[in-house]
């Protein structure tokens, strides 16, 4: 018998479920949220009353889309929202929603566990005010909430400006939006941008939405420390010429996003450097296959791609799951999900130049900034570390400072670590390995494990 | 954190530090709690005030700590009627000094 599994419910798990379905089989999905949807698809409340206009904007079709396929497929598969996977191994998950637990079995196992935010940090970001960037775009989908008053969005990627120009329109008040590329910088990306022109056209819209409605851009600034007491009062940042200061109560920071990929790790799948995400990635052909048998990985937990091309790269991962099962092959559906995977990689790699990664930020990282949110591990903790023990390797740096060892895993400061070991050793950011995984994969009630 | 609508919802009390805090149904615990204050918890290394970082399930942050010493995470959890939370650090675990190191292995409900 064939017992597929599907981990997260966002776009890519929603497109691998239902074809998946169309073809006679009944896939468990689980999910940690709510309702399907994902992050970037997230449902708010059933209570609260917004239109799919006002929370997804030009996204709105895609995100009904989504949500109608998921609802279509009701009686059809074994959805557990509210549940994690806290466990991975072969043939078998732990599961756990609220206080029961159970072991999962499956024959084929989707994972496409999305991203989080990658946060460079700097001096203060613990301060309660500072919110990841995705973060800043939940509080306004999920809650109808704004994270301060006077909002500051820093840091780099396109998910700066659609955030900011998200709140600009929900009628939040932003005191600046601090880019840390340039326009130089994507001006010389253009071109290949433009193999997605009405991704790329979005991008120009709400940048010129924000300038009109009188939003202070500053593109090529640097933020450099949240200025604070107990709480956010502004900002420093350099503007390239000098350093200035900016009132405000809350900043969203993001430099772009990294992939969850704890389960492939779990399971013994081999992973592969991704020079344009600066991490290490499931390494998969073109159809989401991993090293390991009956495990496939799908959307951005498999590599960042954005939204459009997970629920391709979902349904490809389930069109591939089908020909292994030795059921069924639609080649020619297959050709076209693949052909519109590879020009989305080619947008992708225009989009990482044009909000390339700061590349001196490891260097000028000041040594009193905290890395490590859990344990609060500051760079200069994790700079003599490598001076007095000549460590080059994360997990062994891991063990000397315990970064990354606390409650989230490293997935708030991995890659920051990584980065700051990479330029302290004098190594490549690949060639300084990656932050192993372990189940628990996120905090679980105590007891429960045994 | 600040509202920006969804304002006729049906109101729930929650009582946090023993105050009581007017929430509304849907709310999360950390969106309660932010609306009444300014944060959620202290660090267990440095008692500096959190306030959650990802509100996504993800950096742990917000993990909050209920009257009966049960833990909470405030971002994917939602408010029900006459949930009482703790923003300090626990007495029995910090004594008198909030930069004492958290007694991880033995006292942490959480691994």
């Amino acid at each position: 018998m064939i017992q597929p599994v599907i981990v997260g419910a966002g776009p890519a798990g929603v497109r691998a479920a239902q074809a998946l379905v169309a073809h006679g089989l009944r896939p468990v999905i689980v999910d940690e949220g709510v309702s399907a949807g994902g992050q970037i698809y997230r449902q708010q409340p059933g209570n609260f009353r917004r239109s799919g206009d006002a929370l997804y904007g030009f996204e709105a079709s895609r995100a009904r889309n989504v949500h109608a396929a998921m609802a279509a497929l009701d009686g059809k598969v074994d959805f557990r929202p509210r549940t994690l996977v806290w466990n991975a191994e072969r043939g078998v998950l732990d599961l756990i929603s609220g206080e029961r637990t159970e072991r999962l079995s499956y024959t084929h196992l989707i994972i496409a566990t999305g991203a989080t935010d990658r946060v460079l940090p700097i001096p203060g970001w613990t301060k309660p005010g500072v919110y990841s960037l995705g973060g800043a775009q939940v509080a306004l989908k999920f809650q109808g909430c704004a994270i301060g008053d006077a909002v500051v969005f820093a840091g780099t990627g396109p998910l700066l400006y659609l955030v900011a120009y998200q709140y600009a329109k929900a009628g939040a008040n932003i005191a600046a939006v601090l880019d840390m590329a340039s326009f130089g910088q994507k001006f010389r990306a253009m071109p290949a941008m433009l193999s997605r022109p009405a991704v790329f056209a979005k991008g120009v819209y709400y940048a010129a939405a924000l300038r009109l409605r009188g939003v202070q851009v500053h593109e090529g600034s640097r933020p450099l420390r949240v200025i604070a007491d107990e709480c956010v009062a502004g900002v420093a940042w350099h503007d390239g010429t000098r350093e200035q200061e900016l009132l405000c109560d809350a900043i969203a920071l993001g430099h772009g996003l990294r992939s969850e990929t704890q389960l492939a790790d779990l399971l013994g799948c081999e992973f592969a450097f991704d020079s344009l995400s600066r991490q290490h990635v499931p390494r998969r052909d073109a159809a989401g296959r991993t090293s390991v048998k009956g495990v496939y990985v799908a959307g951005d937990g498999a590599g960042i791609m954005g939204a459009d091309a997970a629920e391709w790269a979902g349904e490809r991962a389930a069109l591939a799951l089908l020909e292994d099962a030795s059921l069924v092959f639609d080649r020619k559906r297959a050709d076209v999900l693949e052909r519109e995977l590879a020009r989305t990689a080619r947008f992708r790699t225009g989009l990482e130049g044009a909000f390339a990664f700061p590349p001196s930020w490891a260097a000028e990282a000041p040594d009193d900034v905290i890395v490590c949110r859990c344990e609060e591990i500051a760079a200069g903790d994790l700079r003599a570390a490598v001076r007095e023990s000549g460590v080059s390797e994360i997990n062994r740096l891991k063990a000397l400072t315990r970064v990354g060892m606390g409650r989230c895993q490293g997935r708030m400061c991995g890659a920051a670590a990584t980065e700051i070991l990479a330029q302290a050793c004098g190594r490549g950011i690949d060639e300084v390995g990656r932050l192993r995984a372990q189940a628990p994969v996120k905090p679980i009630p105590f007891g429960v494990r045994a | 954190v600040k509202r920006l609508g969804e304002l006729d919802r049906e109101p729930v009390e929650i009582f946090v530090d023993g105050r009581r805090v007017a929430a509304l149904r849907g709310d999360t615990v950390l969106t309660a709690m932010l609306i009444d204050g300014n944060h959620v918890r202290r660090s267990e290394f440095s008692g500096e005030p959190r306030a959650g970082f990802c509100l996504m399930g993800a950096c742990q942050d917000c993990w909050v700590m209920t009257e009966a010493g049960e833990r909470v995470r405030a971002c994917t959890t939602f408010v029900e009627a006459g949930m009482r939370f703790v923003t300090k650090l626990d007495p029995r675990l910090h004594g008198d000094d909030p930069l004492r190191r958290h007694p991880r292995i033995d006292g942490d409900p959480i691994s």
